[in-house]
């Protein structure tokens, strides 16, 4: 039987990724534009909101994969830092700039929906706070990455400051059910379908959330193989330096 | 075939181009980098080979 952990071989996982990652480009876009032509040209206003409801299609995906993203991260640094598993590191280190969009895009979106819904741009609510200090987490991250010359001790640090700032993501996730106060809403969508959005807006968003998804997935697939290419080129050029 | 946005027009057009916008350099990033890697490797590899 297959285990998981084969593909921590670098050439069996770019050899798998290059055939998963067509797919996940062509669902991926598919299902984004199915999901955002739907809901922006045919779904109705809706009677509170009016037509501000279609940033939903925006903004509850890109905020699903800001804090999914950082959950990835994570998975992926506690194999790094257990398993010591070189593709693991590059694959937390490609979902990073991927995590940091679909931040940015949840805030913006968040912000725009916000002005003319709360009457602000931006309100010091739980959930928005800790939305923003996890970006502000992303970018450390990164600048963590950029900042230190050894791959491996990078690697470290960058696990450490992952397994840091999840407290972040899960207060993202869950700031509005430990504080009652804040003017963000509950969950957009749930398991219980008593606190799901209406169906009219519900189905064209479930495919945008699978387009997101999807494009995080074949990303994250493309970055991961850019990071083993180039530590690969680095050890080649190690190499030909010490001959 | 637009549909009506209302008074809301300019907030819900705002955000979809932002979103589009985030989405394209994130794209375009991820694609450039793809290309650097792939250069790099291939220079290497050829002057192991030469």
């Amino acid at each position: 039987m297959m285990s998981l952990w084969e593909y921590a071989n670098p050439v069996k996982f770019l050899r798998l990724s290059s055939k998963v990652m067509p797919w996940a480009w062509g669902v991926g876009v598919s299902c984004l534009v199915i999901g955002l032509v739907w809901g922006f040209f045919f779904t109705p206003d809706d009677y509170r909101m009016g037509s501000t409801v279609k940033i939903i299609y925006l903004h509850v995906p890109s905020a699903l994969m800001a804090i999914n993203a950082w959950f990835m991260m994570l998975v992926a640094s506690l194999i790094w830092l257990i398993r010591r598993h070189h593709v693991s590191a590059l694959a937390a280190k490609a979902a990073a700039p991927v995590g940091i969009a679909m931040t940015l895009i949840a805030l913006i979106t968040g912000a725009i929906w916000g002005q003319p819904m709360w009457g602000t741009w931006w309100v010091w609510d739980p959930r928005l706070t800790s939305f923003l200090i996890l970006f502000l987490f992303y970018l450390g991250y990164l600048a963590l990455w950029a900042g230190i010359g050894n791959p491996d001790t990078a690697a470290d640090l960058t696990s450490i400051l992952c397994i840091v700032g999840s407290v972040f993501a899960v207060l993202s996730r869950y700031a509005v059910n430990f504080w009652s106060q804040g003017l963000h809403q509950g969950a957009s969508l749930s398991l219980d379908k008593e606190e799901n959005v209406a169906d009219v807006f519900y189905q064209p968003l479930l495919f945008s959330i699978a387009g997101f998804v999807l494009l995080f997935f074949a990303l994250v697939l493309l970055g991961t193989r850019s990071e083993i290419q180039l530590r690969r080129a680095r050890a080649l050029s190690l190499r030909g330096h010490t001959k | 075939m637009m549909p009506e946005l209302g008074k809301y027009a300019l907030s819900v057009l705002s955000a979809y181009g932002a979103t589009a916008l985030i989405l394209s350099a994130l794209v375009i990033y991820v694609l450039r980098r793809s290309a650097v890697a792939k250069a790099a490797l291939a220079a290497q590899e050829s002057s192991e080979d030469g």
